[in-house]
């Protein structure tokens, strides 16, 4: 290798700080957030002196508890729901053969690149005309509300949670499934004893995109939640464009919190599902758990 | 490496000849259980997405009664005409050269940034993308708001710039402060690519180019750059198209003078209640995006 030149010397010293200065952008204006939310005053920038006023008045607050009530539960749902479809997409689209795999391929695609305003006015158009025909074939009257915040939720994240998981699928190689097979598995064994061990960290990294993506929309849920129900994000949306409050900083920070934790379980699950597959490529112990069935 | 236990079943095989009836039934009874796995997914995309945007490219063509309501008949070009009026297509270049730049910012910042954590030692490197992904994966409604308590005219930017005797900053609500918020919004996606293409390089392509007498400025610009590009292009569409559509960011940082695509359309089915307008506009935007990323994945290909 060349010795350190000068220039390079400089070089190195520019990227670094570069860095740095991103790290700054990156995290001064979170920190800021949740410095203020511990800020007695009225005024969010006003700073007079420690408290936890908002986060007591957070919590008597019914429109916040009611969203952040349904924000959890049309996550949960929504999770649960993408995380099982869009792994059998997966699995079909990686392993399978079969008429119609290349359009349903593009069509599950679309749903990422296509902007999520569009998406929005694509699912509000379309439970309109929906209910309007249900209205006119069985005389029921149906509603926007937490039902269809969840159809539409769970519709936006199939796509994401299949990519996550196809793309793990494409890392193993078959040899570890034909093993199985070989001795003696079932199909269904097979697939529970070998390949979603080992799938499982592209399906709880599926998991947790699919609810970051519930927990994260704004737009799509504006669009289809109807005027009984609203979810956080939707709700301190609405309070932001009327002004900044101190308020909003507290609910704001409760979520950064809440996602940051999200993000630490889920990759101590990963590290975790990751030494679980290594294990299973040891032949001994794949025959283990195959005879413990 | 053959496959461990690719013996005992070639033994098998023997056993029972594969006749090509036999082997056409597994076949078709492969075809059957992968089109039963991929079954719910299907259904659901068909119902929840595949018409809905057909129903959006018919109400693009519906007339829009003088209440507000979508007539479904007097089939017309009307709303797509009307994307090519002046202040329409104002929208659409604003929102065109807002997202360029935006792609462009984060392009210029990333790549050293995304070079530079690659070139780290693996424990440092794991780190250092930790701390890039946890911003990443909080709430982005969250970290645009974040944004309005900095630049507010009383916010603590103002307050520093006016205590060391400047002037107040007013940022809010202008083009600039939808800028910053959709670089920050939009940066990580430009990096993780970035890194996943330097981090997969080959560097010993680089030290073949020193030892070849490169300086190091060569070597970059005829090894490192291009091997780079696919993340490039990767990076470069990742952020694009989400700033081109954007709602939430000019939404909250923005103001009159700001309004894009994404915020237009939004106001055409919440405010002015014209959904065939609305609807001929989702498809405008989607057709740039769709020539935008062509056109970005040819030059990505020529350079390569």
């Amino acid at each position: 290798m060349n010795e350190g030149t000068a220039p390079k010397r400089l070089v190195d010293r520019l990227l670094a700080i570069n860095a740095w200065v991103l790290y700054v952008f990156f995290y001064a204006p979170i920190l800021v957030l949740i410095f203020f939310s511990f800020n007695d005053n009225n005024n969010v920038a006003i700073w007079t002196q420690a408290s936890f006023r908002w986060y007591g008045e957070m919590f008597q607050n019914d429109n916040v508890t009611s969203a952040l009530r349904n924000s959890l539960i049309v996550a949960f749902f929504s999770t649960i729901v993408s995380t099982v479809i869009g792994t059998l997409l997966a699995i079909a689209l990686e392993r399978y053969r079969f008429r119609g795999r290349g359009a349903l391929d593009g069509l599950a695609y679309l749903p990422i690149i296509i902007p999520d305003v569009t998406m929005a006015v694509m699912l509000l158009i379309f439970f309109f005309q929906a209910f309007g025909i249900i209205d006119d074939l069985l005389g029921v009257r149906l509603n926007t509300g937490l039902l269809t915040i969840t159809l539409a939720h769970i519709a936006f994240s199939i796509s994401f949670v299949a990519v996550v998981v196809r793309a793990r699928l494409a890392q193993l190689d078959d040899s570890l499934e034909e093993a199985a097979a070989d001795l003696y598995a079932g199909r269904w064994q097979a697939f529970r004893k070998v390949t979603l061990p080992l799938i499982a960290p592209g399906v709880a990294g599926g998991a947790l995109l699919a609810l970051t993506l519930s927990l994260d929309d704004v737009v799509v849920t504006q669009f289809v939640s109807g005027s009984g129900a609203t979810t956080l994000p939707v709700y301190v949306f609405g309070l932001v464009r009327r002004g900044v409050t101190p308020l909003i900083n507290a609910v704001s920070t409760v979520m950064l919190v809440a996602s940051m934790v999200l993000v630490g379980i889920s990759l101590g699950f990963q590290r975790g599902a990751e030494a679980r597959g290594q294990r299973l490529a040891d032949p001994e112990v794949l025959k283990l758990e195959m005879a413990t069935d | 490496m053959e496959p461990a236990g690719s013996e005992p079943r070639d033994g098998l095989m023997t056993l029972a000849p594969v006749t090509p009836e036999l082997e056409q039934a597994a076949i078709r009874a492969e075809s059957r259980r992968g089109l039963l796995i991929a079954l719910p997914a299907t259904v659901y995309l068909v119902l929840f997405f595949a018409i809905p945007l057909i129903l959006v490219f018919v109400y693009s063509f519906a007339t829009r009664s003088s209440t507000g309501q979508t007539v479904l008949a007097n089939w017309n070009l009307e709303s797509y005409q009307r994307l090519f009026s002046p202040d329409v297509l104002a929208i659409f270049v604003r929102s065109l050269l807002r997202a360029a730049l935006t792609t462009a910012i984060c392009l210029f910042f990333s790549y050293p940034f995304a070079y530079y954590i690659a070139t780290r030692s693996p424990r440092v490197r794991n780190l250092m993308l930790i701390f890039v992904m946890i911003p990443f994966w909080s709430n982005f409604l969250v970290r645009t708001y974040a944004w309005r308590v900095l630049l507010g005219s009383d916010g603590p930017l103002s307050q520093l710039s006016q205590s060391m005797g400047g002037e107040p900053i007013r940022l809010l609500f202008t083009n600039t402060a939808v800028l910053i918020g959709l670089v920050y919004g939009f940066m990580p996606f430009m990096v993780l690519p970035l890194y996943a293409a330097l981090e997969r390089m080959d560097w010993r392509l680089v030290e073949a180019a020193r030892d070849l007498y490169a300086d190091g400025w060569t070597a970059f610009r005829k090894v490192t750059l291009p091997l780079s590009m696919p993340g490039v292009v990767a990076g470069s569409i990742l952020v694009f198209i989400p700033s081109l559509g954007a709602y939430v960011t000019p939404a909250l940082l923005g103001g009159a003078k700001t309004v894009g695509i994404g915020d237009y359309i939004v106001s055409q089915f919440l405010a002015a209640r014209n959904w065939p307008f609305g609807s001929a506009l989702s498809f405008g935007v989607m057709f740039v995006m769709l020539l935008a990323t062509v056109y970005y994945f040819r030059a990505g290909a020529k350079t390569l």
